[in-house]
This record gives structure tokens, C-alpha cells and sequence, in this order.
């Protein structure tokens, strides 16, 4: 056990693409825990989209030896945190493991909102923040601005703010000593019951589920029976070790020390991030503070193209959920698309990447409905309900008011820029809060939108209208009543569950339009007029209509030759079996995935 | 074959359309043409004149390689353009045929004809061979879609070889006509049915343009010419069938219209899922149960019928449900459909059947399955297709 005067345990906020990985592989580096030849660049990102996509989905985390310039040995725990809005759960629970933070801005591109938020995250858990310009290198570096910018939020002098380059490792050096002089130790009590922060966990096809966990109070001793407060689960610590980053077994871990269990546990739900760990027998009562469950914010139906794929899509989620505790499902039944899955996200991120690794990783081709918030109805007699999908909203006359989500969304954007996001923000129903200088060219937009308006292409039309530079980080603000009605799509007077949206009332023409422009295009001729239509209830508001297919033989001459118009039909008929019946409507399974994309 | 009186019974009868699958039928195919049309994929040749002798004597060859059958009710020369032929070649082949099966009394001789080739004399010689019936390539009645359709013929030689053929004593006469030609409005397709009407021939087939792969109009539309509109089309068929129906024509298949008495015997026979035979290049047969094929290539084919082997490409021998698949496919597209039988029955039981009943595509009654809306034959034969047996 290391005393913990000599422990530092630190995390760094950085936004995406800032250099956090980078300056994480060069402290790894520095510090030997990892030889030159063992170094596969970003050796901390590990996931194949994590690589591709330049983020971090999982925390890690490893811990370093360092002998500091007071000729004393340091143990320096380096605990990753997710880059995104939609992590921000995990990202509390893996700041609070840690006395201190780094908070790493590209002297380019400065402070960002995500990193924004996440350094209030830190800051109001009392941590020390080592403010940290990276990629000094690059020509276009800004520091004495940036360094303004970090100063103004944080509350510190722009001096204090170090200079670094993960890339060519200037500052390193600066920033351990700063590492071991700034952060505190941790105090926790040694004699205490233990007390033991679960901040991450993944699952391990033969050791089962494997937590990070901070020890807080006490001492953790492998083979030792525990208990996870929330839960109630108990288990034997089958091995305990420290992260270096190899996983290496110790015989306990003590105070201040940040490490891995193991207890066999097959079920990710019995270990949740955010619980604590204490012996089974004379244990702890009261929990470490701050546990929550991870709350989706964002559903969508998940469908295979093909109806026998259902079983594969079932397992294939088991699994993806073994490592994410924070995708919901529970199956859904959709007349248009057959047996599937109504999943609940963090986020239109989280919601992304799940879907790209069922389609990648498991080889599965799916067809998702909207996205779509979970609303608040109350109804006419009383009853509170929550409705995720639109087929599951109770007829008009029977609600009697609903309520959708609200998040407080933080936009910093160059001060240029203010103007079209306001007029962005506006036409998503957004109500402004406050607006602050950052430093003295950036602004910081405070708003309350529903979320509704927020997960339907609000990030990439930000991006666009301020050509990439503003950044968004938003967290959920409560309900509020709206006026909101469902706009179904009716094909030959049928509705079609899957493209029932629920919309604001002033929105509603709007999408009813849109989608029966577009499934016009979309569906092929039948042997009868079809009409598509959008309604309110029984108000029909948008109408197009597909006309019937006139001709559809083969007149010609074609000899005694009836094996090739055979084949020639065989092949049409091939191409029928890709449909979906809606009602007596044969639809193609590629329309169900154009109707319903999102950014079009 | 049936005993009803040939010359009165009308095209579309059930009686009609039923007995035909007894008769004995042969196709022969003639490949050589001046010039390939853009729009044509069969099995043709142009420029290869020459060959026309070996052609002629392999032709025989194959006639005699045929196994035995009895005397031939009808015979029809396709391509191709077998006028180009010559009538001393295509007396030739008929003589031998009717050496190897002798033709019944009364036989129907038909040959597919461009109206350019015609002569009177022409006319008169193959009249002496034995031929009794004649289907020329007319194709339309207006100038610029004959241009269009890269024909040879202008609309007066339509008309003059209609006189020759009547005046030499053919007892059918058919036009074929095209329809749906890009540019072609629906006024100048009405000038087309009406004179082919005018004409006062015995029978009619009305062909939609397709766009066939492999094919020079395909190349064409490709390249962003216009294709065919299908629902011009679509009104194109329909006038003609009012037109014609009008002058006492009966549709008696899709594309087939005809006076009483002046049905094809040897197109209803396929169409009753009859046997037939078939010599020369690309030519398709159903013998003894089975359907088969000849080689394509006219130098591949002569070479194998010189060899002393019979030149086929493929055969495959059709049993149990799929014959009955196939009968209810073939004979679907006549007006007359098809009589009640285990297909029918699956038909009847099946989803997409019923959806099609429902819909008034096809119509079930006095022991026949019929389709109602001869433009939507195809969605009836994929549903067709896609039938299993019913039962144990």
C-alpha cells in the first residue's frame, strides 16, 4: 500500500480532438509505464470507433510511478473521462475518484463548451484545476489569448496557466512536478470501514465484470467478501490489482488507491457506476455520495431489415449492453416494421455509436425510427404516464396536458456568431438566459430548449451556420407543458406507426409535409392509387398521392420462349420479397430508412 | 385436335384455348435480316447472306434428327426475317418437314414477313409451298415512327403487300404494330390501329416497344434518350383495344387480337402449354415433357446440326407442380385464362391471389381463372410464381 501522502489522483477535461490522448500516451511514456516498443500511439483509446472517431467512450485509466525533483517516489493516478456532452454522468463519477484536474485547451481553437462544463463539473467538486494550453507547437496557437480565456474561467491569473505540447512533450516535465505540487493527497481514513468509489466497468467475456474503483476509506483486501451499497450485490474480491496500464494483482488496496475488482459477477446491472463497494461484514452504511441511475434521454426503435434478424439484434444488444450499463432497451412492435427494440440513450452521440456498432460489430442491418424524448402526459383522468415512443400517446381527447423535456444548453461561440445562433435558437422554440463574454472574443449563450428540438439536427445546423466554431454542452432543465400533438402518417388511409412523430403544434404542417413529399418520392407504384397522408387525429393537414401502376406486363412477342420471361419475373419477384406490406401497400425497406433519416 | 368448326369459333373461347394444348405445332427459325432493328434481342443476323444455303440444308438436318411425331397441325416460320428467306429455301424446309411428320389437312403454314420483301409473286410461290397465313412486320402507320423503329418500309408498302397476299390466296393475314415509341402521340397510334383496320386484315397484335438489355435503344436510353412511358403506353393499349373491339376484333391474348376463325392455332397452342417443336438457331421447343433450347450463335448452331448432333443448349424437363406453374403462366395471358386445377386452387387460396380478386385484376368463375386487366397480366404471373402446393 502506498501512503497516501504520495498519491496524486488526477483526471484531465479536455475537449474532443484537444490532445488529451496524446499528452495521456507521453505521461505514460515519461514515466516508463510503458516502453517505447510497447507504444502503439493513443494506447488509452482503445476502442476500434474510438480510434476513428477521436473520442473516448469508456474512461480508462492507469497509474504512474514518478520520482519528482524532491528525490521522492509518487504513485500519480491518471483516470480518463469520456469527451462528450452525452457522458457527463460518467464524467462526474470519474471526477470525483480525483483530488485534481487537468483542464487542456488547444491554444488554437480555445475553450470549448463541453470543456466548459466539465471544468464547473470540477470545480464544484472541489478539485484542483491545473489550467494547461496544449499544441503550443502549432502556428496557429493563440496561447496569451487562450491563456486569457482559461483564466477567466477558472477565476486564476492567465501566468499560472501552463504551456505545453503533447506532440513534441514540452512541458511535460513542468506538468508532473505541477501534478505532484498542486493536487493534494487524498485524506481518507484507514481504520474506517471501507469505502470504495465504483467510477467505471466493463465487462470481460471470461473474468465477467471488472470495476475501476477509488478507494476512499479503509482498505481492500483480495478475496475479501464485499457488498455494492446500491444494489445489494455480494461477492467475493476474486483479484484486486492496480492498472499500470496491464492489469497486475495486489493483495490490497488502500486508501487514496485507484485500481480494478474483479468478483465474477456476470450481470453489468448488479455493478453500476457511481456505487460504492464495502466488506460484507462490518462494512459501511452510508454510501459515498453522488450515485445515480444513468437516465436516457433520447429513444429510438430499432428494427432489422430482415424480421428473422430479431433474435440476432436481441443478442447482439445483450452484449453491447454488457459494457454499457446506460443503454435501456425493451421490445417493440411496429405494424410497419415487425419485432424490434425501443432503446433509450444518453444522447444523439451515444445513440449514433450504438447503432454503428450493431451494424459493424454484428454484422446486423437495421432500419431506427426518429429520435424521440420521453414526454410527461397526464391525462384526462388523471393518470401520469411516460410516453417514449409516439404510438404509445393516449388519444387527443384523453390527454390532458403534456409536458416535454428541457435542457439548458450552453453555447461559446466567437462573438460573430451570436446573430444566426440566436436566430437558430429561436426557430428550435429556445428561450435565452444569459450571455457572457469569455475572455474577450467569445461569447457564452445560456438557453432553455426542448430537447425534443435539440436532438433533431440542432448540433450539425450549429456547426454549420458558425462554420465549426461554436460548442454546445447541454444537461436536462426539467419538464414543461407544450403544445404538442402527434402527426401520423396514414399510407391508403392505414397509419404507419413508424412514422408517427410527436411535434410541436406550430410544427406540425411543417412535418406532415415533409414526410409525405418525401415518402411520395420514396414508394413505389401499386396496382391502385395510393394516397399518403398526414394527420392530426382525424384532420388530415398534407396529402400526396402515389398513382396506380398502369402497365405492368410484358407485351411483346416473345416466341415460345418461356423460360426467360419466367426468369425475368422470378428476378421482379426477387425484388417484391425486399418489401414490407403496409396493409395491402408493398414498401420498399429502403423507403422506411430515407423517410425516417434525420438530416435531410 | 378439337372438333369445333375452326372458321366461326371466336378467338377467345375457353373451348378454344383448351383444346389447343393437343395440338402438334412446330416453330422454325429464320435469322437473316438486312439490317438489325435498334430495339430487337432475338436471335438475328444481318450481313450474313451467305450462310443462308448451310442454314437451309442444316435446318433439314435437324428436321431429320427430330424424333417421330404425327402430322403437324400447324407451322410457323419466325425470325428473323423470313421472307428474306427466299420461297425455294422456305419450300424447301417445309417439304422437309412434312417428309419427317407429314402435315394434317388444313395445317396452318404461318411466316413472319417485312412488308419490303413482298411481292405478288412472292406471295404466289409460297402460297404453292403450302403456306396459308402471313404476319407482317408493319409496325405503324406513320412515317416518322417507322424512321424511328429504323424500318425499311414506308406505310404504302403495308398496303400493297396486304393486296398480294389476299390476291394470292393467303387465308390469314396479321399485322404486328408497335406501340409506345418514343415521340409517338396517341393521335398518330389512332391513325395506325385505324388503318391496320381499314386494311380489313384477319388479325392484329399490338406490341408494346420494350427497352430490351444489350440492344442499341437500351444503349440509347442509357445515354438519356427517351425511353418508352408506360402510361402513355398504358392509354395507347387501351385505345386500341376499343378500336379493334369496335371493328369486331377479339382480343384473344394480351398483345393478340383476331377475327373470328383467324386465331393463331400455333400461338394457342403454346399458350395451352402444348408441345411443339422448334429448329434453327435460338429456337425454343417442348417436346416429350421437356422445354429446350438451341443454340444461339448461328456459326455454333451449323457447326453442331454438321456434326450430326442436335444443336441444343439447354433442356429441362417440367413435372408435377411446376408444369402446372407453367400452365397457369403461359395460359394466363390469354383472354380465355386458365381452367380450374390444383394452381389454381393455391391461387385462389393464397394472399396475393385473393388480393387480386379482390382488386379486380383476375376474376374467378364458371371453372375458370381469367385476368380482367390484361396491363396488369405480370403482377398476376409473379403472384402465379411464387405459388406452393396446397395440402399433403
Amino acid at each position: 500500500m502506498t501512503p497516501q501522502a504520495r498519491i496524486r489522483n488526477f483526471s484531465i477535461i479536455a475537449h474532443i480532438d484537444h490532445g488529451k490522448s496524446t499528452l495521456a500516451d507521453r505521461l505514460l511514456e515519461r514515466t516508463g509505464a510503458i516502453s517505447e516498443r510497447e507504444m502503439r500511439e493513443q494506447v488509452l483509446d482503445s476502442m476500434d470507433l474510438e480510434r476513428e472517431r477521436g473520442i473516448t467512450i469508456k474512461a480508462q485509466t492507469v497509474r504512474l510511478h514518478y520520482t519528482a525533483a524532491d528525490g521522492q517516489d509518487y504513485v500519480l493516478n491518471l483516470i480518463d473521462t469520456p469527451g462528450h456532452v452525452d457522458f457527463s454522468y460518467e464524467v462526474s463519477r470519474s471526477l470525483a475518484a480525483c483530488e485534481g484536474a487537468l483542464l487542456l485547451v488547444d491554444a488554437a481553437q480555445g475553450v470549448q463548451a463541453q470543456t466548459l462544463a466539465n471544468a464547473y463539473l470540477a470545480i464544484e467538486g472541489g478539485l484542483e484545476i491545473i489550467p494547461a494550453l496544449n499544441k503550443i507547437d502549432l502556428p496557429a496557437a493563440d496561447p496569451d489569448r487562450v491563456a486569457e480565456e482559461v483564466a477567466s474561467v477558472i477565476g486564476g491569473e492567465p501566468e499560472e496557466v501552463l504551456l505545453l505540447s503533447a506532440k513534441t512533450g514540452e512541458g511535460v516535465d513542468e506538468l508532473l512536478e505541477r501534478i505532484v505540487s498542486d493536487v493534494p493527497p487524498p485524506a481518507g481514513d484507514p481504520e474506517a470501514p471501507l469505502r470504495a468509489l465504483v467510477f467505471d466497468s466493463y465487462y470481460d467475456a471470461y473474468r465477467g465484470v471488472v470495476c475501476y474503483i477509488r478507494v476512499v476509506d479503509g482498505v481492500l483486501a483480495a478475496g475479501e467478501r464485499v457488498r455494492f451499497i446500491a444494489t445489494g450485490d455480494e461477492q467475493d474480491a476474486d483479484e484486486i490489482g492496480f492498472l499500470t496500464p496491464k492489469a497486475v494483482p495486489a493483495a490490497s488496496l488502500g486508501p487514496g488507491e485507484v485500481g480494478y475488482l474483479i468478483t465474477g459477477e456476470k450481470e453489468i446491472d448488479k455493478i453500476k457506476v457511481g456505487d460504492t463497494v464495502t466488506t460484507a461484514r462490518r462494512g459501511a452504511v452510508e454510501p459515498l455520495p453522488g450515485y445515480a441511475e444513468p437516465k436516457p434521454m433520447v429513444y429510438s426503435g430499432i428494427f432489422p431489415t430482415e424480421g428473422d434478424d430479431f433474435e440476432d439484434l436481441r443478442e447482439a444488444l445483450e452484449k453491447l449492453s454488457l459494457n454499457d450499463a446506460s443503454l435501456v432497451w425493451e421490445p417493440e412492435t411496429s405494424k410497419a416494421l415487425g419485432f424490434g427494440f425501443r432503446c433509450g440513450f444518453l444522447g444523439l452521440l451515444h445513440m449514433e455509436i450504438v447503432r454503428e456498432r450493431l451494424e459493424r460489430e454484428y454484422g446486423l442491418d437495421l432500419v431506427a425510427t426518429a429520435p424521440s424524448v420521453a414526454y410527461r402526459v397526464t391525462t384526462t383522468d388523471g393518470q401520469e404516464l411516460e410516453v417514449r415512443s409516439p404510438q404509445d400517446l393516449p388519444e387527443p381527447a384523453k390527454i390532458a396536458e403534456i409536458a416535454e423535456p428541457y435542457v439548458r444548453a450552453m453555447i461559446l461561440t466567437p462573438a460573430e456568431y451570436v446573430g444566426t445562433i440566436m436566430e437558430l435558437v429561436q426557430s428550435r422554440r429556445g428561450e435565452m438566459g444569459s450571455m457572457n463574454y469569455v475572455g474577450t472574443e467569445r461569447v457564452e449563450m445560456d438557453y432553455q430548449l426542448p430537447l425534443a428540438e435539440v436532438v433533431f439536427d440542432f448540433f450539425d445546423q450549429l456547426k454549420s451556420r458558425t462554420r465549426g466554431y461554436a460548442s454546445l454542452d447541454y444537461e436536462p432543465a426539467g419538464y414543461r407543458p407544450s403544445d404538442l400533438v402527434k402527426v401520423d402518417v396514414l399510407l391508403n388511409g392505414q397509419p404507419v406507426d413508424a412514422f408517427s412523430s410527436i411535434v410541436h403544434r406550430d410544427k406540425a404542417y411543417e412535418y406532415g409535409k415533409r414526410m409525405v413529399e418525401r415518402l411520395r418520392e420514396l414508394i413505389p407504384r401499386q396496382l391502385f392509387d395510393v394516397p399518403i397522408q398526414a394527420a392530426i387525429g382525424g384532420r388530415i393537414i398534407a396529402r400526396e398521392t402515389v398513382k396506380a401502376r398502369r402497365k405492368d406486363v410484358l407485351a411483346k412477342c416473345y416466341g415460345g420462349d418461356v423460360t426467360r420471361k419466367k426468369k425475368l419475373l422470378e428476378r421482379q419477384k426477387e425484388g417484391k420479397r425486399r418489401m414490407k406490406m403496409v396493409g395491402s401497400v408493398e414498401v420498399p425497406q429502403e423507403a422506411f430508412v430515407e423517410a425516417l433519416r434525420v438530416d435531410r | 385436335m378439337s372438333t369445333a368448326d375452326p372458321t366461326t369459333v371466336r378467338p377467345d373461347s375457353p373451348e378454344l384455348a383448351d383444346s389447343a394444348a393437343s395440338a402438334a405445332t412446330a416453330y422454325v427459325h429464320v435469322p437473316f435480316c438486312a439490317r438489325v432493328c435498334p430495339y430487337c434481342d432475338f436471335a438475328v443476323v444481318a450481313g450474313r447472306d451467305e450462310l443462308m444455303g448451310r442454314y437451309t440444308r442444316a435446318l433439314a438436318a435437324e428436321v431429320g434428327m427430330a424424333r417421330d411425331w404425327r402430322p403437324l397441325d400447324a407451322l410457323y416460320f419466325g425470325g428473323g426475317t423470313p421472307s428474306r428467306f427466299g420461297s425455294q429455301r422456305l419450300a424447301g424446309v417445309v417439304e422437309a418437314i412434312r417428309r419427317r411428320f407429314q402435315l394434317a389437312p388444313g395445317a396452318e403454314v404461318t411466316l413472319e414477313a417485312n412488308p419490303e420483301d413482298w411481292t405478288p409473286q412472292l406471295a404466289a410461290e409460297l402460297v404453292a409451298a403450302g403456306f396459308t397465313r402471313v404476319s407482317f412486320g408493319a409496325q405503324s402507320f406513320s412515317t416518322p415512327v417507322l424512321l424511328a423503329l429504323g424500318r425499311r418500309h414506308l406505310p404504302p408498302d403495308v398496303i400493297a403487300a396486304v393486296t398480294a397476299a389476299r390476291t394470292e390466296g393467303f387465308a390469314s393475314i396479321n399485322l404486328d404494330l408497335i406501340f409506345g415509341t418514343p415521340g409517338e402521340t396517341i393521335e398518330s397510334w389512332r391513325e395506325t390501329v385505324e388503318a391496320a383496320i381499314a386494311l380489313e386484315v384477319d388479325h392484329v397484335s399490338c406490341y408494346a416497344l420494350t427497352v430490351e438489355k444489350g440492344t442499341p435503344l437500351s444503349r440509347a436510353v442509357a445515354r438519356g434518350a427517351p425511353a418508352p412511358d408506360p402510361d402513355l403506353q398504358a392509354d395507347q393499349y387501351e385505345l386500341a383495344a376499343e378500336l379493334l373491339a369496335a371493328a369486331g376484333y377479339v382480343r384473344y391474348e394480351v398483345s393478340n387480337w383476331a377475327r373470328p376463325g383467324h386465331a393463331c392455332l400455333y400461338n394457342l397452342a403454346v399458350w395451352a402449354q402444348g408441345e411443339y417443336e422448334a429448329f434453327g438457331n435460338g429456337a425454343h421447343g417442348f417436346r416429350h415433357g421437356a422445354r429446350f433450347r438451341n443454340i444461339r450463335r448461328l456459326d455454333a448452331y451449323l457447326q453442331r446440326v454438321e456434326e450430326g448432333e442436335l444443336p441444343r443448349a439447354g433442356e429441362e424437363p417440367v413435372s408435377g407442380w411446376d408444369a402446372e406453374l407453367d400452365r397457369m403462366f403461359v395460359g394466363l395471358r390469354r383472354a380465355a385464362g386458365v381452367a380450374d386445377g390444383p394452381g389454381v386452387e393455391a391461387f385462389l387460396g393464397s394472399e396475393e391471389g385473393r388480393r387480386l380478386l379482390e382488386l379486380g385484376v383476375v376474376e374467378h368463375a364458371r371453372g375458370r381463372l381469367r385476368v380482367t386487366q390484361p396491363l396488369l397480366t405480370d403482377a398476376v404471373e409473379r403472384a402465379v410464381l411464387s405459388l406452393t402446393p396446397r395440402g399433403p
